[in-house]
């Protein structure tokens, strides 16, 4: 209908009322954007119009009839999807952002539209990541790989993994394989990226298109190098991307050219470029990014308008949400059972505070929480509060009050973040800052450090295999461990899997790249971008506890025929990291502060900037099952404690005491993140169940105000767990959070639902 | 032993953190060893005898607390003293209330009011809350319960009231032991008249302390007893309650 208008009188329509003006202004065709934010300025529009709210929650309202029908439609989906693994597949069609004809849940009723595929829950293939994952993904669940992409992909078409296994080494097999650094995206989409979402509804997407170009006339007098072909290359394809979302878009009636011109639009636009994102990546982690208080400003508009009342933009946001828990990839059962279900970690950052210290809490702050008790309780999307005790007060006290409720939030330090990465920051996944649409980064799993002990004390061998996986060094041979020698040959060991590591994730991002490229999600970023590339640790708490009882007890070595190490034990006793015990804590700080050392001292691909995270989600059991005996006690194939928090059971000093040991570890040497996962029995936050959301706030604050970076919380107690176990149908919705995450407890494996049981409750019991 | 020694060690069992559930807010709990009374419920029988205890002198405690200021201060806590009876040992009890005050920590008290009398002016003016647990007002089941007298706990509550020292009254919820509704009237209504008492704890019997006699070797008295059910809890809060007080 507005066709015929040319962008600037519609852009001046969509954005009356708005104020400021440095994001509106367009940059010069072959002229750089000016120093700081560029011509793209969404951050520029959210501090010049958003209204930050102080208020409590009663202004919420419950789900309408409408959002109850929606949802039931698409939730009597579920059981059939939880006990076949998927509901459907198209294995025909490679998903491409303009692959398939639109879809809906109740086309009648639906606000906000869009599906990855033509069906709810339907599930599309994405071959580009790896032809392998796709067909034995396929054949898990009963289907056939279709004969066309087989050979489109088998022989015309190479995909990322192909790249990545062509030019892996023989020391990376190897040490993939032995599962000391394990999860790397080398089979499947690396994910971890946001596209700007926001800028499709502030701008549309011709103003994009526009922007885009002109950054890629920017490179035009450039001599043609391999780094300035490849960027022009991608700017191409990014443009090229942002035209098929315009289509895309299109063929559900909207015309995302333009900007948005009302809040529902607003919302609409920016889901529909999410949309185009998980249409074409099938990324680990596929994260929103930073959109309430954005969305607030258009809702904001309409309201004061008269044109929007509370209960039509509560809606909006419920539907919204409720497109964002149906996001589904199609992999395999083993990729389920490493990451706990199915996730997407559609995340989204909610609150925090401004740089110029105004509360960036909006009432659509409130709006995304509330959608925890309007649809009832859920994993996706994986809401984050970006916590300060600056926040205001009633915001605290509501987010609390959900958590305690629904064990579905996470809560990452705002304070720590906003100086380093600015207040318009998102989380990746589940604990990696970003700032939206300038910074990305190199998703690069993790480590195994447990195991790297293991390696120190056998001289490069693998304990489970004896195989010999590092290169050869002397083994420790003396009947009991002696610390310094066994400090020293750790830190060979480090050295060795450093190099190994980020050299390995140098071949993953240069092939993801080159195969795999988010074209969608880099258009929604400027250029040139930011890049980290995000190592990652496991097992820390297993390492430091271990060199801990070498340091302050004895540790005797049992050895096989071979020489081989394989059971340890310990006399005496040893402080345990998790107790606020400098002793033993001393020794995890340490580990991440060499081992982040170590990995800068390798040149990363792009020039990244070497970053790791304290972070294993879920694949702490498999971590464990892969690791041997260690000489800490811990038998071999137990779990280890997931992310950064203390081992199960050796915080023995309550909540806060392991707390305040995980706030030890330099946020500034774990850029990426650290992960600190605590269950709380709802006793455990106070006698009086009207207490406990204030006693959580008071928990959280002096956890932040010591330096804590990232709390999961979940407030339950054993037996429900117990009981959950026993009758999964009793508990369909029952989410707790486990290390970034949230998951559906029904769909743990059993080994992990007994893990999540096993681990400290800091009832008081 | 001297006088100066006996201020500045005592026998200690153990320190944890806790919420809500130990006075306000998050909290550093001290585990004091040693208890005149044997309550026939009491969760922590490791706790009863001072030899079963490790030294550990003030200054140990306090820094073992300072690690903890900021977190208990931002969060809205304090210290609690527990045990065990911490006025078996009073005044090192005293001593570690008097340094937390001088830290600027909130302090609170949990004591069964037996060994009241040793509780000095002193030690009470450093105590911002007491946590009197009476665990009968009927002076038979009390010695029954407990092997001790009643009198002495209600006689420190009147002090308590007298001095201004705020309360949190805990009574423990034992079938078949602490719910007759006449006994409970009785407390309530002595409670009432305390102006200094800010709430009543109505504490559910539990036995997760089984596992400890097992270990120590000591029958569990109450091992077959049943835990209260939500229904009795809610009459006897109710009956506290109906006398004008807070009860949760």
């Amino acid at each position: 209908m507005t066709a015929t208008v040319t962008t600037g009188t519609r852009a001046t329509e969509a954005w009356h009322g708005f104020a400021g003006t440095p994001w509106r202004e367009r940059s010069e065709m072959g002229v750089p954007p000016a120093e700081g934010w560029g011509s793209v300025d969404v951050r520029g529009f959210i501090q010049a119009n958003y209204t930050p709210y102080e208020g409590d929650a009663s202004f919420l309202t419950g789900p309408t009839d409408r959002t109850r029908a929606v949802w039931e439609k698409v939730s009597a989906l579920f059981p059939e999807e939880r006990s076949r693994g998927v509901l459907d597949i198209d294995t025909k069609t490679p998903s491409t952002i303009t692959s398939h004809a639109p879809g809906y849940i109740d086309r009648e009723r639906e606000l906000i539209v869009g599906l990855q595929t033509d069906a709810p829950l339907k599930r599309a293939i994405m071959p580009n990541g790896g032809l392998r994952m796709v067909e034995n993904s396929l054949k898990a669940y009963g289907y056939e790989p279709d004969p066309f992409v087989t050979r489109v992909f088998g022989t015309y078409r190479k995909t990322h993994n192909d790249g990545v296994f062509d030019a892996y080494t023989p020391e990376m097999r190897a040490a993939r394989k032995a599962g000391i650094i394990t999860g790397l995206p080398d089979a499947y989409g690396r994910g971890r990226i946001i596209g700007d979402y926001r800028r499709v509804a502030l701008y549309g997407t011709d103003r994009l298109i526009e922007a885009k170009k002109a950054e890629r006339a920017l490179l035009d007098a450039c001599a043609s190098s391999t780094e300035v072909i490849r960027d022009r290359e991608e700017l191409a394809e990014q443009t090229r991307a942002l035209g098929e979302l315009t289509r895309m878009a299109t063929s559900y009636g909207c015309d995302v050219s333009r900007p948005a011109a009302t809040a529902h639009e607003a919302v609409q636009w920016l889901y529909l470029g999410y949309l185009a994102a998980v249409k074409e990546q099938n990324g680990a982690a596929m994260s929103l990014g930073r959109t309430s208080t954005f969305l607030d400003v258009y809702l904001q508009r309409d309201l004061d308008e008269g044109v929007l009342d509370e209960s039509r933009a509560q809606e909006l946001i419920d539907d919204f949400v409720i497109k964002l828990r149906i996001v589904r990839f199609l992999r395999t059962p083993e990729y389920d059972a490493l990451f706990s279900g199915d996730p997407t970690w559609v995340t989204e950052s909610i609150g925090g505070m401004g740089e110029d210290g105004r509360t960036l809490v909006t009432r659509t702050s409130f709006r995304f929480l509330q959608t925890l008790y309007n649809l009832g309780p859920a994993p996706e999307p994986n809401l984050t509060v970006l916590w300060s005790p600056q926040l205001p007060c009633a915001f605290k006290e509501f987010c609390t009050q959900v958590s305690i409720d629904t064990s579905a939030v996470q809560y990452e330090s705002d304070d720590l973040m906003r100086p380093r990465t600015g207040d318009d920051t998102a989380i990746a996944c589940c604990v990696s800052a970003m700032q939206v649409g300038r910074q990305m980064q190199f998703f690069g799993a993790r480590v195994n450090l447990a195991k790297a002990l293991l390696y120190a004390v056998n001289g490069g061998r693998d304990e489970m295999t004896g195989e010999q996986v590092a290169p050869e060094m002397p083994a420790l041979t003396g009947e009991y461990l002696d610390y310094d020698e066994l400090a020293a040959a750790y830190d060979r060991v480090l050295d060795w899997l450093a190099r190994t590591y980020v050299n390995a994730l140098n071949v993953i991002h240069y092939m993801h790249d080159k195969y795999a490229y988010e074209r969608i999600e880099m258009a929604l970023h400027d250029y040139p971008v930011h890049r980290f590339m995000a190592c990652g640790i496991a097992g820390l708490s297993v390492a430091s506890d271990s060199l801990s009882a070498v340091k302050y007890a004895r540790v005797k070595v049992f050895r096989d025929a071979t020489g081989l190490a394989v059971d340890f034990r310990t006399e005496g006793d040893f402080p345990a990291y998790g107790n606020n015990d400098d002793r033993a804590d001393s020794i995890a700080v340490g580990l991440v502060e060499s081992f982040m050392a170590k990995v800068r001292q390798y040149p990363t691909y792009r020039n990244a900037e070497h970053t790791q995270s304290v972070l294993t989600i879920t694949s702490n059991v498999v971590y464990g099952k892969h690791t041997g005996n260690t000489p800490d006690g811990r038998r071999t194939g137990v779990p280890f404690a997931p992310g950064a928090n203390p081992m199960n059971g050796r915080d023995r000093h309550g909540v806060a005491a392991s707390m305040l040991s995980v706030a030890k570890l330099p946020y500034e040497q774990a850029r990426d993140g650290i992960s600190l996962t605590t269950n709380i029995t709802p006793e455990g936050l106070g006698h009086r169940p009207e207490e406990r959301a204030g006693h959580l706030v008071g928990i959280l604050d002096a956890y932040m105000a010591a330096g804590g970076f990232h709390m999961n919380v979940n407030v339950l107690d054993r037996s429900t767990l117990q009981d959950a176990m026993e009758h999964p149908d009793k508990y369909p919705d029952l989410t707790i959070r486990v290390s970034g995450y949230a998951v559906n407890f029904v769909r743990l494996t059993r080994e992990q639902q007994l893990d999540v049981i096993s681990r400290t409750f800091h009832g008081s019991l | 032993m001297s006088t100066v020694r006996a201020v500045t060690t005592g026998r200690i069992h153990s320190w944890d953190l806790s919420t809500g559930v130990d006075g306000p807010g998050t909290r550093f709990v001290l585990f004091v060893s040693g208890c005149p009374l044997r309550c026939l419920y009491c969760a922590n029988p490791d706790t009863w005898h001072m030899r079963d205890g490790r030294e550990a002198t003030v200054d140990e405690v306090m820094a073992e607390i300072e690690k903890y200021r900021a977190f208990i201060t931002i969060a809205g806590g304090g210290v609690t003293l527990t045990g065990g009876e911490p006025l078996l040992q009073s005044a090192f009890s005293s001593e570690i209330l008097r340094r937390c005050k001088e830290a600027g920590l909130h302090t609170a008290l949990d004591t069964s009011g037996f060994l009241g009398a040793r509780a000095t002016d002193e030690l009470l003016a450093d105590t911002d809350l007491v946590l009197l647990d009476i665990k009968s007002f009927d002076l038979t089941t009390y010695r029954h319960l407990t092997g001790g007298a009643l009198a002495p706990t209600l006689n420190f509550a009147t002090r308590l009231d007298r001095l201004g020292v705020r309360m949190w009254i805990r009574y423990v919820l034992v079938p078949g032991w602490t719910d007759d509704a006449e006994s409970v009237d009785g407390l309530a209504d002595f409670v009432a008249g305390l102006g200094s008492v800010d709430r009543v704890d109505i504490l559910p019997f539990h036995k997760l302390g089984a596992a400890k006699y097992e270990a120590l070797g000591v029958p569990f008295p109450l091992r077959d007893s049943p835990v209260p059910t939500p229904e009795l809890v809610e009459r006897v809060r109710q009956q506290f309650r109906a006398h004008g007080l807070s009860a949760y």
